[in-house]
């Protein structure tokens, strides 16, 4: 019964936050984000209370049900091993504990010191994430577009077709080595990785100790048949001293349907020790709160000195003799900048990295293919904002609502609307209408702050009643003369990349986007 | 709702009239015959086909005429080529039904036109003087505008046709640019006298030009008739610009009586408005079928213009077999439009087509390629179809908004890349002066942008 409860729950947790995973539709999100905040170490660092509290209280009660249940990696090796048709393949094996606290230890140093995507490397939601979201969402997506293009036969809006491509190889080769440990892992041991690798695993391991209802062994009853320790995927049953070790047993209630002599029950037991349970959790939580804020990094005087850009050079007209036919468009290739964006919300490049565990959640559901894992070692495969491929919309805020650590921070629409994640900086020798008599301002007709402006490049024009460009003598301007250029008001500039992703000169853009290192309200 | 295109509306003619036929239990000429089951029973006609006759050369022209534009492509990599195979089934099949003028140009169909139809009037197997061809001397760009290019392109245009003479020859365009562009393109460099040497050598068997734009041109044109000698004349006409009362520039009206006056045939060209003239909305398709329930809303616009006396041929680019039989049928023979139903078309059909916002554009291609990669064709006809179908909502209180957003924006990216939207448009109006509509394309791209961020932005 406990187990058939159990397999239930779990079944629906995992399809559901594997669907939220792979979602880019922001449906998902709607109904089951709370599914990603409910999960141990994002509600740790956004210092989720509620949830932390939630969690603690419900090991207290039923022992590690969290893994057995909530953690979308936990279900996943039990999955895993499930495609193993062996009878009593596992067997009792005492606890590496000098391991598992280490890692535990070393995983709490790496959040200390702010080194989020590190610790998350073993962290189990943000594995699971990584996983799903650079293995499975593409075919999600490939699968998808197969619909769509059905329906546009049906003439249905019932589908829409997405852009698939490879975001990050790197996060793809992590999600890949990770997944395969872990399968293996699971293949030969069951939950070898949540009780010897995983923190939380260790962590609610001793809570778990103290807990409420457990499987308890009656060691009369007992005819010592082995049956239930070799089908215990925890190796936490030691039928040689009719123990079990609670702080590995995940609850998940096979041995008690293995047991053909009544031996096993889930039940109350009493409380061996009167240690004080929660002690080593609030610990940590003091660690955590230690992080604090004091980000000064260069201002962006220095930025438009860069002279950063590969030469790109101008798109030339070609020469139109005969009708039809398409022009080809280069892609845009990614520009150097010297701070990268990060997320509105993610208030500064450093709240992103010690909060963000790379789960790659706000990553898949980007709606505009802005967000990718970065690539550099200090925030590896967190997000990263470029503009090749999408800009930040004005109306989109998706990535600061699916967020479950609070790496980036909820934002409104209004409030996304004007918060400065960047400014734009304009490269002359890339910009049309500044080196050819040809008109264009693509960036400033899109830009939606109205940062952007175009004017005569070089002073003594002004703008007559009617609002037109005249020179000293109220002489309209000649346009071939004169070249009217986009300047960038960098206090009203939210850095959404609009101009950047419209901006007509390829591979690299005449106007591109500065991060800052802390975000701001304009 | 759903599209209705021209297949649609034989579909339903044909359960209509099968129903009419049940009904009445016999046929009058002139219907299309159907068995009870809704099938053809009768074959589209052969040899019914009405023709007008040249009154220099004699030639005797079939009143639906193949424009050699809007041909059905199909992809050979990651190109779009002409689906020579398709092409070649239409043209013998249009030459079996008593088509026989065919109107193409060195730039039509980047530039493939020519040597297709070349090549489909080669395989017909119809002998070279059972047909005719028009083409043109479409010296565009300033490149192309000496003596020699344009003797060049004539030349190069025999060898793709495959022919040693040309019926039609006509100066491409006339009109687009102002009187400097005819200058630069055919008078100072002497390239019309030595087109008009080959009228006299056989070369040219008629010699005449097309128009758009800027009328001061065509009326110098015709000014000059005693010295040229025009022997046809190609303009736009059709119902919706026909403006009667309307200012010179924009009327068919006026160009077609300044021919008739003079005698000179013309051969009419977008007679459907390149379909804006059958894929209409609901409420027209209504208005139109409630006088004739089996006729094509297309038929009406052919039937309009064939029945103008002085009309040569009428150009029709059918890219699929269904416009073709459709067509034929609509000129085998000609029903002449009667006076009332004349007035009815210009006046208020007219009036009900233009109350709707749609852009004035006949996907010509002429515009294309952009240079900076806009399908501006594309999101031309993406947007007036989501005209028609009533999925261009006013604002956000519209009945129908949430269902007409999606559909103009998935239907946006399904007929448009991204990349090729109107957002990325640079205002360089490199294509204004090719657009014979004279659309102000990037205001119009524009506009559309806006509306696509409006609906992106739920700010309508």
């Amino acid at each position: 019964m406990l187990r058939k409860i159990r397999l239930t729950l779990a079944i629906f947790f995992w399809l559901l936050i594997t669907w939220l995973l792979v979602d880019f539709t922001g449906t998902a999100q709607a109904y089951l984000g709370w599914m990603a905040r409910i999960q141990f170490m994002p509600a740790l660092l956004s210092m989720n209370l509620v949830v932390l509290l939630f969690l603690v209280v419900l090991t207290l009660l039923f022992g590690r049900i969290y893994c057995s249940v909530i953690c979308p990696l936990g279900v996943m090796q039990d999955a895993i091993a499930w495609f193993r048709h062996k009878k009593n393949k596992y067997s009792y094996s005492p606890a590496r504990e000098t391991l598992r606290f280490s890692v535990l230890v070393v995983s709490i140093l790496l959040l200390v010191a702010g080194l989020g995507w590190a610790a998350g490397l073993i962290f189990p939601y943000s594995t699971y994430g990584r996983i799903v979201g650079t293995m499975v969402a593409p075919l999600y997506k490939l699968g998808n577009n197969a619909l769509a293009a059905i329906a546009e036969h049906y003439d249905s809006y019932a589908f829409y077709s997405v852009d698939v491509w490879l975001k990050s190889i790197s996060a793809l080769a992590i999600a890949l080595v990770t997944w395969l440990i872990i399968a293996v892992l699971a293949w030969r041991g069951g939950r070898t990785w949540c009780n010897t690798i995983c923190p939380v695993g260790t962590l609610l391991g001793l809570v778990s100790r103290h807990a409420r209802l457990k499987v308890v062994m009656d060691a009369d009853a007992c005819k010592n048949c082995r049956k239930c320790e070799r089908n215990c995927k925890a190796a936490c049953i030691d039928i040689k001293n009719h123990q079990v070790d609670y702080s590995r047993c995940v609850v998940c209630g096979n041995c008690l349907e293995q047991c053909s002599f009544g031996a096993l029950s889930f039940g109350f037991k009493p409380m061996i020790d009167k240690e004080n349970a929660i002690y080593s959790e609030s610990k940590k939580k003091q660690e955590k709160e230690e992080k604090k804020e004091s980000v000064d990094e260069g201002r962006r005087a220095v930025l438009t000195s860069t002279a950063l850009l590969a030469s790109t050079a101008l798109l030339h007209a070609q020469e139109k003799t005969t009708d039809g036919g398409f022009a080809t468009i280069e892609d845009k290739k990614k520009p150097e900048r010297k701070h990268k964006i990060t997320p509105p919300g993610s208030v500064s490049a450093r709240n992103l990295q010690s909060h963000c565990t790379a789960c790659q959640l706000c990553v898949d559901s980007c709606p505009n293919d802005v967000l990718r894992p970065n690539s550099s070692l200090k925030n590896f495969m967190q997000p990263e904002v470029s503009f090749e491929r999408g800009y930040c919309r004005p109306e989109c805020n998706r990535c600061s609502q699916v967020c479950p650590t609070g790496a980036i921070k909820p934002l409104s629409i209004e409030e996304r609307s004007s918060t400065q994640v960047g400014h734009a900086v304009w490269i002359r020798e890339n910009c049309i209408p500044a080196n050819e008599s040809k008109t264009c301002g693509n960036c400033e007709r899109h830009c939606p702050t109205g940062a952007i402006q175009m004017v005569p490049d070089g002073d003594g024009y002004h703008k007559n009643d009617r609002g037109r460009w005249v020179d000293r003598d109220n002489q309209p301007i000649d346009m071939n003369a004169v070249h009217i250029i986009p300047v960038v008001n960098e206090e009203k500039c939210i850095g959404c990349g609009a101009c950047e992703n419209l901006c007509p000169v390829r591979p690299f853009s005449a106007i591109y986007v500065e991060g800052h290192a802390v975000h701001k309200e304009i | 709702m759903k599209e209705y295109n021209r297949r649609d509306f034989l579909k339903v003619s044909g359960t209509v009239a099968a129903t009419t036929a049940l009904a009445a239990c016999k046929k009058s000429e002139g219907d299309i015959n159907l068995d009870p089951m809704g099938h053809h029973t009768d074959e589209v006609p052969t040899d019914k086909m009405t023709y007008r006759i040249n009154p220099k050369t004699g030639d005797r022209v079939s009143l639906l005429g193949y424009g050699w534009m809007r041909l059905p492509n199909k992809r050979e990599g990651n190109e779009e080529v002409i689906d020579q195979e398709s092409v070649n089934e239409l043209a013998k099949y249009a030459l079996a039904h008593g088509v026989n003028y065919f109107d193409t140009s060195p730039a039509y169909s980047r530039g493939r036109s020519e040597e297709s139809l070349g090549i489909a009037l080669e395989q017909s197997g119809y002998s070279r003087d059972k047909y005719f061809i028009a083409t043109k001397l479409s010296n565009f760009s300033s490149s192309q505008w000496s003596f020699e290019e344009g003797k060049k392109m004539f030349e190069r245009s025999l060898v793709n046709l495959r022919t040693d003479y040309i019926d039609y020859l006509l100066l491409h365009s006339v009109g687009g640019g102002g009187m400097q562009n005819l200058h630069d393109r055919y008078l100072d460099n002497g390239l019309l006298d030595w087109l008009m040497e080959q009228r006299e050598n056989g070369r040219i068997r008629n010699l005449g030009f097309s128009f758009h734009g800027d009328v001061n041109v065509y009326d110098w044109m015709l000014e000059h008739h005693d010295q040229y000698h025009w022997d046809f004349v190609q303009i736009q006409a059709n119902y919706i610009d026909w403006n009667r009362n309307g200012d010179r520039s924009s009327s068919g009206y006026y160009l077609y009586n300044e021919l008739e006056k003079r005698g000179i045939p013309a051969v009419i060209m977008e007679p459907l408005l390149g379909g804006r003239l059958s894929k209409v909305p609901d409420h027209v398709v209504a208005h139109l079928k409630q006088r004739k329930p089996e006729n094509s809303v297309a038929s009406w616009a052919f039937r309009y213009i064939g029945s103008k006396p002085n009309v040569l041929t009428v150009l029709s680019g059918m890219t699929y077999m269904e416009h073709l039989e459709d067509n034929v049928r609509s000129f085998s023979p000609l029903e002449l439009v009667s006076e009332e139903d004349q007035e009815w078309l210009e006046g208020e059909t007219a009036t009900l087509i233009k109350s709707y916002p749609t852009i004035q554009c006949n996907d010509c291609k002429y515009c294309m390629p952009c240079p900076y990669g806009l399908d501006i064709p594309g999101i031309f006809v993406h947007y007036n179809k989501c005209v028609n179908q009533g999925n261009v909502p006013e604002s956000q209180q519209a009945k129908n908004y949430q269902e007409a957003r999606r559909a103009f924006l998935v239907g946006y990216d399904r007929s448009v890349p991204r990349l090729r939207q109107a957002n990325h448009c640079t205002t360089c109006r490199e294509c204004v002066p090719h657009c014979p509509q004279n659309i102000d394309i990037p205001r119009e791209l524009q506009r559309v942008d806006r509306f696509v961020e409006k609906l992106k932005q739920n700010t309508l």
